[in-house]
């Protein structure tokens, strides 16, 4: 059964409609995680599930009860929220109990649950200290700790770990796995715009663009089977190449002419009407390599090199692209700007998308 | 926006200097008006109320002994003693520099000199006191007058705070009015505060048809004179039956009182992360829990400055008071007003008055003083990022 069922939800603010219908099932115990970039609706969506925002259209369900009008503390959900919303005039202890407290529970039970999931989060010193004398990472460990408290069926996360530092962040992004793992019948939603949150906690993701949801997947499907132009730009970093290109041979494998010249030989099926179709063809820096002959895919002019250590990072200028192409290199490459370079792809790792940028993959 | 450090630093002495400016100008007329309130009438007509802070000179009047303290030795009649300590009216130990026995050279001798006067009389007096008189006449029953110029040191009296406070008669005691005002203020502070909370909470975080144009309204009765609703509102209590007394006068402060009020508490409230109330929403706090949990405590630096601001002008109003409560008994009196009516019947009694004004701004002085760190104070600080 599911336990998180969203059909056609859609949310407008006076005549603009900012979410135009989305269609979600999410699993009992499963992580999902909402990734785009900022101002897609994210927050919104997250917000609706959470009885914060009224739904304009469309239903939600939770666990096979139509949620739509229920207020937040009737929805079994919990949430953190990116400001960490402490009550600034409790303390740590106070904070965790105060939605028991509303809910009139024994004092035994609210001591019993706090000291639970103050041993979580050690937080145990802090108990009495009030949030202005916490550190950004302590205070947001108690918001997770309220949460916590609540004991809910799905834990909504507004980017909770972007106001602290980056050290922090990996830290306290692994202890939420921990979390989630010491939970595993717990539905946690996670927001967030940073791919590599996304990427390392996420069971499923679900990108979302400008109100529309672009795909939902594993991490990994995402990265190698990307369903549109805007997917496969999102994911991964450095962003994927994209180069126009025009078919050649269609049928199981499928010929493409590059704009700037190159041609490549892509193992993914095309129907015959596509013969001669304007496509797009893209290939991650990461598969990238530097070619010797007269093969090359691309060949153009260095315009910026970076050099990181562990990997280079070649931005070069060719002809039929606007944008420079990435080419991501293992170690150190002795290149300078300036310099011409023919670079190759993997031909397995490619992906064709027509010109509306919709993936070959799931034509 | 960056603002290099140079120009930063003359900013801060204009505003150091605007700062200091402004307490002085503030607290000057204040400690006047107290040091002013403890200094006799005399003391006020002699001398400024800076002067009395330290020891200053002054010539006072004392008397010697008279007949009956004077031995006859060798015809000639003598008085002894210490013209600082002997008698009723003495001073006491002073330090005094110099001495006459006319009013028309009242420090004609120097202290140890001897002065010859009146048919062969003399008069010496040491830096003791202690004094010597010679007469070859019989002496008068009182003592010859002399004048000495001493230093004084500060002298202050409660004796003003008697008068006005417990025994003057009729006018002069303000204890009635004080009283009565406190009687009108305390309610008037705290009815509005009540009221405009609830409303402020309403108007920001609820949502609701109009609230966009009660918003408006309330601004708009901001501006709405006091004075235009006076006579109106009179008939109106005196048709409903409430006529003049407390009531209507609670009231009316209330009235004027509520735009302020809630524009003040709502723009605070509105303030407020919204993250917070909406987590209360989550962990199932009612729209009262939340007021009441939340957004009260973290008020309480608005609530206390409107307290301040309605506790000040109530306490000081005469208007209102005259309108609504004021009745010809004279009973509910306040202290602005029998402050105007001391100034008719002893406008020329200034001690009289300046106590009478003290105590009336002494209240206000402590209320400001209590609860003006909540004018500065931010209670949020830790509860969201950056504060
Ligand atoms: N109260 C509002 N009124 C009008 N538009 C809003 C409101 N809140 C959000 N939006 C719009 O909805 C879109 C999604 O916002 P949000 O969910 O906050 O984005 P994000 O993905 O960054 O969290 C944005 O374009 C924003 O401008
Ligand atoms: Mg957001």
């Amino acid at each position: 059964m599911s336990e998180l069922k969203l059909t056609g939800i859609k949310k407008s603010y006076g005549s603009t409609e900012v979410m135009h219908g989305i269609d979600l099932d999410i699993n009992e115990g499963e992580f999902v995680v909402f990734v785009g970039p900022s101002g897609c609706g994210k927050s919104t969506l997250l917000r609706m599930i959470a009885g914060l925002e009224s739904i304009s259209g469309g239903e939600l369900q939770i666990n096979g009860v139509k949620v739509n009008d229920y207020p937040p503390s009737q929805r079994g959900i919990a949430m953190v929220f990116q400001s960490y919303a402490l009550y600034p005039h409790m303390t740590v202890y106070d904070n965790m109990a105060f939605g028991m407290r509303i809910a009139k529970a024994s004092k035994e039970e609210i001591e019993e649950r706090v000291q639970n999931a103050a041993n979580i989060l050690q937080l145990g010193p802090y108990l009495d200290r009030l949030p202005k004398a916490l550190s950004g990472g302590q205070r947001q460990r108690v918001a997770i700790g309220r949460a916590i408290c609540r004991d809910p069926k799905v834990f909504l996360f507004d980017e909770p770990l972007s106001n602290l530092d980056a050290a922090l962040r990996v830290a306290t992004r692994i202890e939420i796995a921990k979390l989630k793992e010491s939970m595993p019948s717990t539905t946690m939603i996670y927001v967030t715009h940073d791919q590599v949150e996304a990427m390392t906690l996420a069971d499923r993701i679900v990108v979302l663009s400008a109100g529309y949801l672009e795909q939902v997947g594993s991490p990994i499907e995402l990265y190698e089977r990307p369903a549109n132009l805007f997917v496969a730009q999102f994911i991964g970093s450095p962003a994927m190449n994209i180069v126009t290109a025009t078919v050649e041979t269609a049928g199981a494998k499928t010929k493409v002419k590059l704009a700037g010249g190159g041609a490549a030989t892509v193992p993914i099926k095309s129907d015959k009407e596509q013969k001669g179709a304007k496509v797009h063809l893209g290939f991650r820096p990461e598969d990238m390599t530097v070619a010797s002959g007269k093969d090359a895919l691309v060949e153009g002019v260095i315009t910026l090199v970076e050099a990181l250590g562990e990997v280079t990072n070649l931005y070069v200028e060719v002809a039929g692209s606007d944008d420079p192409i990435v080419a991501k290199v293992p170690g150190t490459y002795d290149v300078k700007r300036g310099d011409r370079i023919a670079l190759n792809a993997d031909a397995d790792k490619m992906h064709l998308f027509n010109e509306e940028g919709r993936s070959f993959l799931y034509l | 926006m960056a603002s290099s450090p140079s120009s930063q630093a003359p900013l801060t002495w204009a505003v150091n200097i605007s700062v200091i400016f402004l307490v002085v100008l503030w607290l000057f007329p204040t400690l006047g008006l107290f040091v002013s309130s403890f200094r006799t009438a005399d003391q006020i007509t002699a001398s400024g109320w800076w002067a009395s802070l330290t020891s200053s000179e002054q010539i006072i009047q004392l008397r010697t002994g008279g007949r009956d303290a004077a031995k006859e030795v060798d015809g000639v009649f003598v008085v002894e003693g210490n013209i600082l300590t002997d008698g009723d009216e003495a001073p006491g130990q002073l330090e005094i520099s110099a001495f006459g026995v006319s009013s028309r050279a009242v420090d004609a001798y120097k202290i140890g000199d001897t002065a010859e006067f009146n048919k062969g009389k003399t008069f010496t007096l040491n830096a003791d006191g202690s004094y010597k008189l010679t007469s070859p006449d019989k002496l008068r029953k009182r003592g010859q007058r002399v004048f000495v110029t001493a230093v004084l040191p500060p002298s202050f009296s409660t004796e003003n705070y008697g008068t006005i406070l417990f025994s003057g008669t009729g006018q002069d005691n303000m204890a009635k009015a004080f009283f009565n005002t406190l009687t009108v203020t305390i309610p008037a502070t705290i009815i509005p505060i009540l009221i405009a909370a609830f409303a402020a909470y309403a108007l920001a975080w609820m949502e609701f048809p109009g609230r966009a144009l009660l918003i408006a309204a309330v601004v708009g009765l901001l501006v709405v004179p006091l004075q235009l609703a006076l006579i109106p509102l009179l008939q109106l209590h005196n048709n409903v039956g409430i006529g003049k007394g407390y009531l209507g006068v609670w009231l009316a402060h209330t009235g004027f009182g509520l735009p302020l009020a809630i524009y003040l508490l709502r723009n605070y409230m509105v303030g407020l992360p919204r993250d917070i109330i909406e987590n209360a929403k989550v962990d199932g706090a009612t729209d009262f829990q939340i007021f009441t949990k939340i957004i009260l405590p973290l008020s309480f630096p608005a609530l206390a400055s409107f307290a301040i601001f309605q506790f000040l002008w109530t306490w000081n109003d005469l208007l209102v008071a005259k309108v609504f409560l004021i009745d010809s008994t004279g009973q509910t009196t306040v202290m602005t007003n029998q402050i105007v009516e001391l100034l008719g019947t002893r406008g020329g009694n200034w001690e009289i008055l300046a106590t009478a004004a003290f105590i009336s701004i002494a209240v206000p002085l402590v209320v400001f003083f209590m609860l003006q760190r909540y004018l500065v104070r931010g209670l949020l600080a830790g509860s969201v990022k950056g504060g």
